[in-house]
């Protein structure tokens, strides 16, 4: 058990700090940035970073170099999540994870070789922008229960159905999109993966606004839209398996690289409450805030090093057992957590949004406090954790509600 | 960067489980506690042939000289037990107060006889009247020559009654000291207390004008606040580990339960109520853990991070000790409220520990200083 860095990472550490620093959306780091105001600036901005990252070799550092990767070391890949999390996160929206926490590592796992040399080059620059088409409006928490159809004809497959919650779609060039291939067969057995060119024939997109008003996610309408066989990701009838295929390393990372994002906020929190006085002296000397505050930076040490165990288990070749699967039920209650106590600390001055007088940061804790609230759901809701950690890992019986549909 | 132990440790770690899982069976401890007596000197006997009281003392004082992290797997599978008895009370709050803060004289008149179990030590320090445990020390160390007199009482002090030498904290007037008080000197008077939790002995410890030489000051009186430190981290993390293993216990406990007790013609832990409980309890467990070893890795390097990663791991593991012991509890119906069952050793231990040398309330607190808020 050693959590230093060795000369040689401590070296490549200093390295793309200093590379990361002349790198970053202009004004990022200070307390009076903020990221661009629409999607599109946003992408624009993604796309720039991410082809500035990948000329410098830093892009996809866990990838093999044929595919444009880096194949650098576990820790090297800890070290980039960590610096660069903030940087996706907090200025460029997020922008990567679908494209390169989801999308990337599954063609790389489980694409062909036309598929890896046309898209993982293309999406580890940024050159390529991946959203997904996975839930519907009758396929959430039992996402097997989906519905939209893809049937051969040819060499092509005709897709026709409505998804929803589609993750970056209005700025994506190709979405991953899971279909119904066969109704024949038990429902997960009838799933196909594909990659669909979203501007396509027939695709309609439609922005969906979340709770903060920010049009994050969408719509996405197939109507007849012909997707080439060539763009199917494994078998067919493989769909569930491709989608579902534990990422363990990306997974792993990016709960790394979320750790060091929510590291971030709440630095910036800490600095807010030590300006901001309260009651006459500042709110940091408050004794209930002090107890809120120490409980939030544990819990992210926590977080922290959970992200530590599950990758040196990866590092040495071991998958992680149980402590692996905590990760996202513990972070996204943790940041919901975590953004009650921002928004508790400002009292009246949390609900001033962005462009109010008397705002305090932007009105950016007000909308962390209500993005938060997603966490719990996307990417498989607390309840779907919970029955995934319960059964698999701990070895508790299904229940009969979901033996009797056979799920 | 690597969390995880090395092949020596996991050995260690499986020669450790083997011999708790056979020397102190949970019936065992029933047993002993139902006779009000949850220790035996045969059974300090054999840890101390094990060498875990050895662990942390220096070769040079005939030890092992092995680190926290090598401790730390021993402290999580006795948590399991939960083994009863002296250990972290002497291996680490008296042992580690010795081997930081003495003078090799000391060193070497406690340590080696520490190493092969011959001796045993405690740390004095709470004392009563004030609900925050570690306020300041207040019992009085009043010069006469080359001599201190000792006069005032301790209480909460761990296993004072097993141990051969009291380390008591003492106001000089010219700052606390740190006086190594043998147990049998004249006007020193020990009064078990009775508490909830059987498998940890606490005493009320009276210095009725109890003449100590000075030689017997281990370290600076006004000096000695970074060693306190040190220990204050030490006790806390080895508590963690202890409640790290108690909790996995309690949670296997609990699962094991679920799976085979049956209702409405089905195992409830096929009941999401029951199994929603249980996954969340895994994740508490499984973070716990990962906060008490970076803690106990922290306590080798003692750098800045070491207080931070111990208050840090009494805190979280603390509330989920409690939290896993009152779920399972409720997961197991009445039988989790009966004597008879043994989870109410481990309901006790985790309220015990949790508040010895700083509750989560107090802990966070310490953070807080510690990161300048």
């Amino acid at each position: 058990m050693d959590f230093r860095y060795t000369e040689a990472e401590q070296a490549f550490k200093d390295r793309f700090e200093s590379w990361l620093n002349s790198h970053v959306p202009k004004g990022f780091g200070s307390p009076e940035f903020t990221p661009p105001d629409t999607w599109d600036a946003i992408a624009i901005e993604y796309r720039r970073f991410q082809g500035d990252l990948f000329r410098a070799g830093y892009a996809g550092i866990n990838f093999p170099k044929r595919y444009g990767g880096a194949e650098g070391s576990v820790i090297e890949n800890i070290i980039v999540s960590e610096l660069t999390g903030p940087v996706y996160f907090h200025a460029l929206g997020g922008c990567h994870v679908i494209s390169l926490g989801l999308a990337a590592p599954t063609i790389l796992a489980w694409g062909n070789e036309a598929q890896k040399e046309a898209f993982l080059p293309k999406t580890l620059s940024g050159e390529i922008i991946w959203g997904q088409g996975f839930s519907e409006p009758n396929a959430g928490s039992d996402l097997a229960n989906l519905a939209t159809r893809a049937v051969k004809e040819g060499n092509e497959y005709i897709l026709n159905g409505q998804k929803i919650w589609s993750s970056f779609s209005h700025i994506a060039d190709w979405g991953i999109v899971v279909c119904r291939t066969d109704n024949a067969v038990a429902k997960h057995k009838g799933l196909s993966y594909f990659l669909v060119d979203l501007r396509l024939p027939g695709v309609e997109i439609r922005p969906i606004r979340n709770i903060a008003e920010d049009p994050e996610f969408n719509e996405l309408f197939f109507e007849d839209v012909r997707v080439p066989e060539t763009m199917r990701v494994g078998e067919e009838g493989d769909g569930w398996k491709v989608a579902l295929t534990t990422l363990g390393h990306e997974r792993y990372l990016g709960e790394v690289a979320m750790a060091a994002t929510f590291f971030k906020e709440y630095e910036e929190m800490v600095a807010l409450a030590k300006k901001m006085p309260m009651g006459g002296r500042s709110a940091s000397k408050d004794p209930i805030i002090r107890q809120q505050l120490a409980q939030t930076y544990i819990e992210l040490s926590i977080m922290r090093c959970n992200g530590y165990r599950n990758m040196s288990k990866l590092a040495r070749g071991v998958m992680p057992g149980p402590e692996g699967s905590v990760g996202k039920l513990f972070w996204s209650q943790l940041h919901q957590r975590m953004t009650e106590v921002a928004v508790d600390l400002l009292g009246p001055y949390h609900q001033l949004t962005r462009n109010s007088r008397y705002s305090i940061d932007h009105g950016k804790w007000g909308f962390h406090f209500l993005r938060a609230k997603g966490n719990t759901i996307e990417q498989g809701t607390s309840e779907i954790q919970k029955n995934i950690i319960g059964e698999r890992v701990l070895g508790l019986p299904k229940d009969s509600a979901r033996i009797a549909t056979k799920q | 960067m690597d969390f995880t132990f090395t092949e020596e440790q996991e050995i260690l770690r499986d020669s450790a489980r083997r011999f708790i899982d056979k020397e102190w069976r949970v019936e065992n401890i029933k047993t002993f506690i139902d006779r009000q007596s949850p220790f035996t000197e045969e059974m300090w006997q054999k840890i101390a042939d094990l060498g875990w009281t050895a662990v942390l003392i220096p070769e040079s004082e005939g030890g092992l000289g092995l680190s926290f992290v090598d401790l730390a797997v021993i402290l999580e599978e006795m948590g399991r037990g939960p083994v009863p008895g002296p250990f972290i009370t002497s291996v680490v709050l008296a042992g580690e107060t010795i081997r930081l803060a003495g003078y090799p004289y000391q060193k070497e008149a406690y340590l080696p006889k520490m190493a092969t179990g011959e001796s045993r030590g405690t740390l004095a320090w709470t004392e009563p009247g004030d609900l925050n445990s570690l306020t300041p020390v207040k019992l009085r160390a009043n010069r006469s020559g080359g001599s201190f007199e000792l006069k005032g009482t301790k209480i909460f002090v761990p296993d004072a009654d097993l141990a051969d030498v009291l380390i008591c904290l003492a106001d000089t007037g010219d700052g606390t000291g740190l006086f190594l008080v043998d147990r049998d000197l004249p006007g020193v008077a020990i009064h078990s207390l009775n508490t909830m939790d059987r498998t940890t002995n606490l005493s009320e410890v009276i210095f009725d004008h109890v003449t100590v030489h000075e030689d017997r000051l281990l370290g600076k009186p006004g000096e000695i606040t970074p060693f306190l430190n040190q220990i204050l981290n030490r006790v806390n993390v080895a508590y963690s580990l202890d409640m790290v293993g108690g909790s996995q216990k309690v949670l296997d406990i609990g699962i094991e339960y679920a799976k085979t007790r049956v209702q409405f013609g089905q195992a409830i832990g096929s009941f999401q109520a029951i199994k929603h409980t249980c996954a969340e309890l895994l994740v508490g467990v499984e973070c716990a853990r990962s906060i008490a070893y970076y803690a106990a890795w922290a306590q080798d390097q003692d750098h800045q991070g070491a207080t931070l990663a111990a208050s840090a791991a009494k805190t979280f593991a603390s509330e989920i000790y409690r939290k896993v012991t009152k779920e399972v509890l409720q997961i197991m119906g009445g039988i989790g409220f009966s004597w008879e069952h043994e989870l109410h050793i481990y309901l006790k231990r985790a309220k015990c520990l949790g508040a010895l040398f700083g509750d989560a309330t107090f802990h966070r607190e310490r953070v807080a200083q510690e990161l300048g808020y």
